[in-house]
């Protein structure tokens, strides 16, 4: 190859979101030459779309919460097959992280007495996600976009990684193009931080942006790293309807935290009829109760339409199922009855705007329709819960490609401070390994680099093919239908017969035009991310049979604690690379922690 | 209901363009960005266009719609007149890389010369103190996407590329206000945003405010107020005389 872009770092990051600022950051300030790879502009990353908050323990609104409560929680929440040591590493370092944000200049929302308001959310015991109206993703990243650039780490931008390169067994590399120019780029570094986010994007009703391709976690099983419980994907109880062009848009869950109720067409909180005996002892069972809760915690439980989002989302499938749906196919999400028009519109501005303008709804006068939207995957890189490394020597991931923190389900708000928390470690545990290896530096080798990017201008050579953007829409069709909320053996079956002739099929997709900032081009590149995903989400579906939070067979519809609940799905590819899953045992907590888990609140 | 939308697209890239007539089907209810994605389904895989979110958040989609500045996401068709074709074109005040996407890097260069917020010597160490009523001023320029429509319809830049040098814009304006408003930030930038960054060239048009789409009152709650406390500063004869002291 003549004349290719080479750069040289120590530490290089790819993503852009929350946890690839925080890893960046923490890289430089642990010495390492560090720079940040994104496919989109500076800012523009999926964490922008977080609303609600925040979950940090700090104990502003209620002094009774502490890491301990924030640790069940979140455990409970993720129907205990989360790694109990990533839950208590998150819960401990949460509120150094927020506050960390606030010295970096964040201006979240205050309490009476000025310090950082928290809000309630679903699972959470306690008022507990520090926030900013509902743009709480935006104050993140745009605190962290701004302490990376006055700090003055390279960040490259519009640029996407399609292959990582090795030397043996170790990172060597990451190889890329510019999406300005179409040109080769080359970065030679022995750690590499996936902070690549999610997957959502293969589904048709989703949350997710474009870039949610499922990058970071296909680039990690090519390069002979593992991934975990892929089967969890979860579905947010509350995406937009209607109209079509916004179907499957994030309404956040602060709706209902702040006093929003689920309807049925019949006018029914139907909520109460679903609550799962795993939370009943936590949860009202009268609308009084639930009422009283938002302003005395203490005496009341929690109303179930802030049961975790897997319990909501189910709920809310049934209801559409058995007919008492709204008109566009979803349910009533009510809060223009239940607060005043000032409160909603202070607490819940993006979501007042995004109603007004995009469906021409006002929040304050009317319900809004909802349905579940493809919106998170708990699955991700196997990484060590201390140092977020892969199996995969110099590979480290955090964030939503990671797997392990969430279990089966997240619990909301738990994502942001995820970003922080990893994003932190994964940035200091790469810079010490890239720092401490001397003169024993990986070398980037010509093969591969050749090799990379004959695969990354294949799609140029093929004339009369298939239209990338038809195999997309056709993949996204095929997931939502059978590796959806409900999944059963047939269905998972046909998915993954489908998915194979796809993966035939983008073998011949042509790409029109030349390289120059060419989308078809791109998406013919994600493509191979895509399919290669979908597959391991689906066969790991397939293999899991029993249902647990964001994995729900109806062929098997119990939670089976004495089985699966301590069985891992571990995804890897074979020698011809081939999707292979293979169980290992689900880590147990200390006998500390495991007493937490049994508390009854 | 679906119909046959005609849409007038820049095609092009840095040594020039034209507008490309496409017609695709569309759906009520549908904006003008689901529309130029239909045109890279079915007509043009190679049309180059920035988006993200979808939902108005991220502030990829910026473009000029039937000549205004807006977010692609957030005009729906049904807002423009029927059976007439709605004409797309990339920011103006930016260089076209290709189609709609323009070299925004003047931002991000902009970007790098904000001094950075830096706590005050009475809270220096976080979690601070302030209160939501003294926060909230500096919050609402904190609401910003970056779309950079503002920066895009300023004509102290549109059509004079001599002043991008010494002008950050208004983006950059309410980042400067937002730090000089924020209860605990110790550092004083109202010299350097007046000298240095080009805020006297601003002359209170307000057309920044009017295309931005989160409805931050650019001129009246930062570039005005900005203006007054540079003036106050400049002119209050005590750091006047002690300015002159300075200097000999």
């Amino acid at each position: 190859m003549t004349e290719l872009e080479r750069h040289s770092y120590d530490v290089v990051v790819i993503g852009a979101g929350g946890s690839g600022l925080r890893a960046a950051i923490a890289a430089h300030d642990s010495g390492a030459r560090t720079a940040v790879i994104c496919k989109s502009l500076l800012g523009k990353a999926h964490t922008v779309m977080a609303e609600g908050g925040i979950a940090a323990a700090m104990g502003n609104v209620y002094e009774e919460d502490n890491w301990k409560v924030h640790f069940r929680d979140t455990m409970r929440g993720g129907k205990l097959l989360n790694h109990w040591r990533m839950a208590e590493l998150h819960a401990r370092e949460a509120p150094e992280r927020v506050w960390e944000l606030e010295q970096w200049g964040a201006l979240f929302d205050r309490t009476p007495d000025g310090l950082i308001s928290q809000r309630d959310f679903g699972g959470h015991r306690y008022a507990r996600l520090a926030h900013v109206g509902d743009r709480t993703g935006l104050e993140m990243i745009r605190t962290l976009q701004q302490r990376a650039v006055s700090l003055g780490i390279d960040v490259f931008m519009e640029c996407t990684v399609t292959n990582l390169l090795k030397d043996g067994d170790r990172i060597a590399g990451a190889f890329g193009y510019w999406r300005e120019s179409g040109r080769f780029v080359v970065f030679e570094t022995p750690a590499i931080v996936l902070a690549t986010g999610g997957i959502g994007k293969s589904w048709k009703v989703t949350s997710n942006s474009w870039e949610y391709t499922g990058d970071g976690h296909a680039l990690a099983l090519r390069a002979g790293a593992t991934l975990l419980n892929m089967e969890f994907v979860q579905f947010h109880p509350t995406g937009m309807v209607w109209p079509p062009s916004v179907r499957g848009l994030l309404v956040t869950e602060s709706v209902r935290g702040d006093g929003g109720v689920l309807r049925n067409s019949e006018g029914r909180r139907f909520m109460f009829d679903y609550i799962p005996e795993f939370f009943k002892a936590e949860t009202a069972d009268t609308e009084e109760e639930a009422d009283r809760w938002y302003t005395d915690k203490r005496n009341n439980r929690r109303p179930p339409e802030l049961l975790p989002r897997d319990e909501v989302a189910r709920a809310i499938n049934a209801e559409i199922k058995a007919g008492r749906g709204s008109p566009h196919g979803g349910v009533y999400l009510d809060i223009a009855t239940r607060r005043t028009a000032d409160y909603i519109q202070k607490r819940l501005p993006s979501m007042y705007h995004q109603f007004l303008e995009l469906a021409q709804v006002d929040i304050t006068k009317e319900p809004m329709e909802i349905g579940p939207t493809c919106h998170y995957v708990m699955g991700g890189v196997e990484v060590d819960p201390d140092t977020a490394m892969s199996t995969l020597t110099g590979l480290y991931a955090a964030g939503e490609v990671a797997g392990g923190m969430h279990g089966a389900n997240r619990l909301g708000g738990n994502s942001l401070s995820d970003l922080l928390v990893f994003g932190r470690r994964a940035g200091e545990y790469a810079a010490r390994y890239a720092t401490g290896l001397g003169a024993g530096r990986p070398v980037v080798s010509d093969a591969e680099i050749d090799a990379s990017a004959a695969e990354a201008l294949a799609p140029f050579a093929i004339d009369g093919g298939e239209n990338p953007y038809t195999v997309h829409q056709e993949l996204q069709a095929v997931m939502q239908d059978l590796v959806g909320i409900i999944r059963n053996e047939g269905e998972l079956e046909s998915a993954l017969e489908k998915i194979a002739a796809l993966r035939d099929r983008i073998k011949a997709v042509t790409v029109e035009g030349h390289r120059q900032y060419n989308p078809g081009w791109h998406l013919a590149l994600d493509l191979r991310n895509m399919l290669l995903v979908s597959e391991s989400v689906a066969r790991a579906a397939m293999e899991r049979k029993e249902s647990r939070g964001g994995h729900t067979r109806d062929d098997y519809p119990m939670t089976d604690y004495d089985f699966w609940g301590k069985i891992n799905l571990i995804v890897e590819l074979d020698s011809s690379g081939a999707v292979g899953i293979r169980h290992q045992p689900l880590p147990e907590p200390p006998p500390e922690l495991a007493a937490l888990l049994e508390e009854q609140h | 209901m679906t119909y046959d939308l005609k849409l007038r697209i820049w095609r092009g890239d840095s040594s020039g363009g034209e507008l490309v007539d496409f017609s695709v089907p569309v759906d009520d209810g549908e904006v003008v960005l689901d529309a130029v994605h239909r045109v890279q389904a079915v007509a043009a895989g190679d049309l180059a266009v920035r988006w993200n979110c979808k939902a108005g958040k991220c502030g990829s989609c910026s473009a000029e719609v039937n000549g205004r500045p807006r977010l692609m996401c957030m005009s729906r068709l049904s807002d423009f007149p029927q059976g007439e074709p709605i004409v797309i074109t990339p920011m103006r005040t930016f260089p076209v890389i290709r189609d709609l996407v323009t070299d925004v890097s003047f931002n991000f260069q902009k970007a790098q010369l904000v001094p950075a917020f830096t706590p005050s010597a009475e809270q220096p160490q976080a979690p601070f103190r302030m209160q939501q009523v003294d926060v909230e001023r500096s919050q609402e320029f904190r609401k910003c996407i970056e779309c950079f429509l503002c920066q895009n319809v300023c004509h102290v830049i549109r059509d004079h590329e001599e002043n991008k040098e010494a002008f950050s814009g208004p983006r950059f304006f309410i980042r400067y206000s937002e730090l000089d408003m924020h209860p605990n930030d110790g550092l004083d930038r109202k010299a350097l945003v007046q000298d240095e960054r080009g805020l006297g060239l601003c002359n209170i048009t307000k057309c920044c405010t009017e295309v931005c789409p989160e409805h931050i009152k650019i001129t009246d709650n930062a570039i005005i107020p900005m203006k007054e406390r540079v003036v106050d500063v400049k002119y209050d004869p005590v750091r006047f005389f002690r300015r002159r002291a300075a200097r000999r």
